[in-house]
């Protein structure tokens, strides 16, 4: 919780750069706003949504980029890794990987105060978003939320991590951004792939960032199962990371970083 | 000034050819980032036959013909967002001290093939779209020189957004909603996007002549807004006009410059 | 030389409510003349680098006229680059991605030094400096003390009028500092570049420097030579003892 409060307010210096954030991603789910109303109206009911939940799922995902870092990076271990100071954090006795997990939910707070929540109120003042009146939906939301940013975690920190390994991990970066960006439900809905590509998405952890939070404030899907997905990939994420965690370890002891 | 840069840009090139790994590898990767752009296409038009009035073809000419505008801007000038960068660490200064323009070096600042990646599939795209519509040469000449024009918006817009960042050093970000943002603003017909918008890319930020206005010449199509005729053929006085103005901003940022650090 | 007339640099910092106008440097007037060397000395924060960055034309003057080489450096600032040699100790003015010679060539065309004067420049300030093993070497990967020398050479290539240094000496090792010194000492005394240094090393000072400024505040405190400059305290031993007795009062 300390880790997290001290994520929060590191995060807090880069204010500037957070609003300009907030100020691009409004900019870009208005332009969004927009094919997506052109592509409903001409085809009302698609994939289950009307032109107001398509309209919310567009301003929504831009409000997921920075808390959920669809971008990737966020992580502070990625520039101690390349600089070789991560061989100090993984001989602490503390958990390096929960103590950037607390950090990165620190970070993920941070942002969603910044960068989330001015998309979303032009959103709604230019378009009229779905607002859910239901109270458990919010809290369901919530819930799906910070488990979002929790597999997004899982993931950046495993590809932070591969840098131990290989030696120009740009490659790395930008083949991560690709899958997150596509299969996020950031570029369309994944509801909108055609055929085994939308099922498969669907089942993809990426999907658990931005497709499934949206989905569940939408009460466009089971509470339970949406929930349950996304712990999986959670589960499952981290521990393949403390996995790596451990072998990164053995390697900085054995060769010295 | 144009000696300088192929100067610098030559240089710089050398320099990077010396790790040609990474460098392929980023170029297929910027390749198919920009492709994804393609693919929302494609997934749209499994769902309907047209978007804002424009069949596939015509979507994918707008798509290729801004794309291949904004590629080349960026391979070009592009590097001047990084501006800010420059100034927190400093090498802004050793810039200023060196003979030759600020702007120029910028440019060409770790100048790469890197970026070819987008020029490639934007050129792919326009390639397969245009066999498709079949134009007679009386509409199509008209393409080369909206790419011409489209290329020196975007790179007026890449200045202006440098220009910015000499007020706005802590928030370089701005600048994508303008640079990017344009990007993704022209890669679909106007015509899907509110009035006030097109209006507002149309005569205070003038994305419209990027491809818009041109391909309604070349598509032979009248105006979804009733915009006159001859705003057509008005992109070359927009792109004289916005060069200008970047120019003018990039000088007074220079001017009102003030040097960080010690 | 260099002519300061009454120049002043401000700020305007905070945001805001809480903004306000900082002075870093305010009615400056100073005159080196060709030829000379002078040390520019002054605690953190005195004005030294926004001096330097005027007179290189990074930074415009808020107020008073600055003339460097016979030229306004704001207004002609690609013009003075070609007659002033700049080096900062803290960054480098190479291109930290390019080998050494590359850098070089960049600068011969940058410059517009003719090939022959190049050649023969370039050999003899490798001679000098003992650039000869590292010169394919990318800047980033040079020590600090070969990138120093590599910034000199690049700063001194284009036969500049005027020299001026920003904490050159700074990190150096005793023997790099030593060389450094000697060098700069030929090149004034044997090709009677003028040199403007500012510094922290006092042995700099000493070693180096027939006249001394000392600016604290943003304004002139001392402007003399190296004996003048210890008559201000005669009762103290040291030249560290002096300059403390100068900043402090």
């Amino acid at each position: 919780m300390r880790i997290a409060a001290y994520g929060f307010r590191r995060h807090s210096t880069y204010r500037a750069a957070a609003i300009a954030g907030a100020f691009t991603n409004t900019v870009f789910g208005i332009l969004r706003a927009y094919v997506l109303i052109a592509l409903w109206e001409a085809r009302p009911g698609l994939a289950g949504y009307d032109i107001a939940d398509a309209v919310t799922f567009c301003f929504l995902s831009q409000a997921f980029i920075g808390p959920m870092q669809v971008f990737g990076g966020g992580l502070e271990i990625s520039e101690r890794v390349r600089t070789g100071d991560v061989a100090i954090d993984l001989i602490r006795p503390a958990s390096l990987q929960m103590w950037s997990l607390a950090d990165d939910l620190g970070r993920a707070a941070y942002l969603f105060l910044l960068r989330s929540l001015p998309p979303t109120i032009v959103g709604a003042a230019l378009f009229g978003l779905v607002v859910p009146i239901d109270p458990a939906t919010w809290a369901f939301f919530l819930a799906s939320f910070v488990l979002g940013v929790i597999v997004s975690f899982g993931w950046r920190y495993l590809i932070a991590l591969s840098a131990c390994w290989i030696i120009d991990d740009r490659g790395v970066q930008s083949l991560s951004l690709v899958m997150t960006f596509f299969f996020s439900g950031m570029v369309l809905p994944l509801n909108l792939f055609p055929g085994r590509l939308g099922t498969v998405a669907a089942a993809l952890p990426w999907s658990a960032m931005v497709q499934v939070p949206a989905d569940v404030y939408l009460g466009k899907r089971d509470v339970l199962e949406a929930l349950g997905f996304q712990s999986a990939w959670a589960v499952a994420l981290l521990l393949l990371g403390a996995l790596v965690t451990r072998s990164a370890r053995r390697k900085v002891v054995v060769q010295g970083g | 000034m144009v000696r300088t840069y192929l100067l610098l840009a030559w240089t710089w090139l050398r320099a990077s050819a010396q790790y040609p790994g990474p460098l392929i590898m980023m170029v297929i990767g910027s390749f198919i980032v920009s492709g994804l752009d393609v693919a929302a296409i494609w997934v749209i038009f499994e769902h309907v036959g047209s978007l804002g009035g424009f069949d596939l073809a015509e979507v994918m000419f707008l798509y290729g013909a801004a794309g291949l505008s904004f590629a080349l801007s960026d391979i070009l000038f592009g590097n001047v967002e990084r501006l800010s960068q420059h100034i927190k660490a400093g090498t802004f200064d050793t810039m200023l001290i060196r003979p030759a323009g600020a702007f120029v070096q910028m440019a060409t600042d770790r100048f790469s093939v890197q970026r070819l990646g987008r020029l490639a599939q934007a050129a792919v795209v326009l390639a397969i779209a245009l066999p498709q519509l079949g134009l007679p040469a009386g509409r199509a000449w008209m393409i080369p020189v909206m790419i011409l024009c489209g290329t020196v918006i975007f790179a007026s817009i890449f200045t202006l957004g440098g220009a910015m960042q000499f007020l706005l050093t802590d928030a370089p970000e701005v600048a994508n909603a303008f640079t990017y943002g344009g990007s993704a603003l022209t890669q679909y017909p106007l015509s899907v996007y509110g009035n006030e918008l097109v209006k507002g890319v149309t005569f205070i930020v003038p994305l419209a002549f990027v491809n818009w206005q041109p391909a309604l010449f070349v598509l032979d199509r009248p105006d979804p807004l009733g915009l006159p005729y001859w705003l057509r053929f008005a992109a070359p006085l927009a792109a004289v006009v916005l060069s200008v103005a970047a120019a003018l901003a990039w000088r007074a940022g220079i001017r009102r410059y003030r040097s960080t650090g010690s | 030389m260099i002519e300061l007339n009454r120049v002043g640099r401000s700020f305007t910092v905070g945001r805001r409510k809480a903004r306000k106008t900082v002075h870093a440097v305010r009615d400056l007037s100073f005159t080196v003349e060709a030829g000379e060397f002078v040390g520019y000395l002054g605690p953190n924060g005195a004005g030294k680098s926004t001096t330097i960055k005027m007179l290189t034309g990074i930074l415009a003057p808020t107020s008073g006229r600055i003339q460097v080489a016979g030229l306004d450096p704001t207004r002609r600032r690609m013009a003075l680059a070609r007659r002033i040699g700049v080096v900062f100790g803290q960054r480098t003015t190479l291109w930290w991605d390019l080998p050494l010679k590359d850098s070089f060539e960049l600068v011969r065309h940058l410059y517009k030094v003719d090939q022959i004067d190049f050649r023969r420049r370039l050999a003899e300030l490798t001679e000098l400096l003992g650039l000869a093993e590292f010169m394919s070497t990318p800047v980033r990967q040079l020590s600090l003390g070969q990138r120093m020398r590599g910034d000199i050479t690049a700063a001194l290539l284009h036969d500049p009028a005027v020299l001026v240094l920003d904490e050159p000496t700074i990190g150096l090792d005793v023997v790099s500092k030593a060389a450094m010194r000697e060098f700069l000492r030929h090149l004034n005394a044997d090709r009677g570049t003028t040199v403007l240094l500012t510094t922290h090393d006092l042995g700099d000072i000493e070693k180096l420097c027939r006249r001394v400024m000392v600016i604290d505040h943003g304004h002139l405190a001392f402007d003399g030579t190296l004996d003048d400059l210890r008559a201000t305290a005669p009762d103290e031993e040291s030249m560290e003892g002096v300059v403390t007795r100068l900043y402090s009062g």
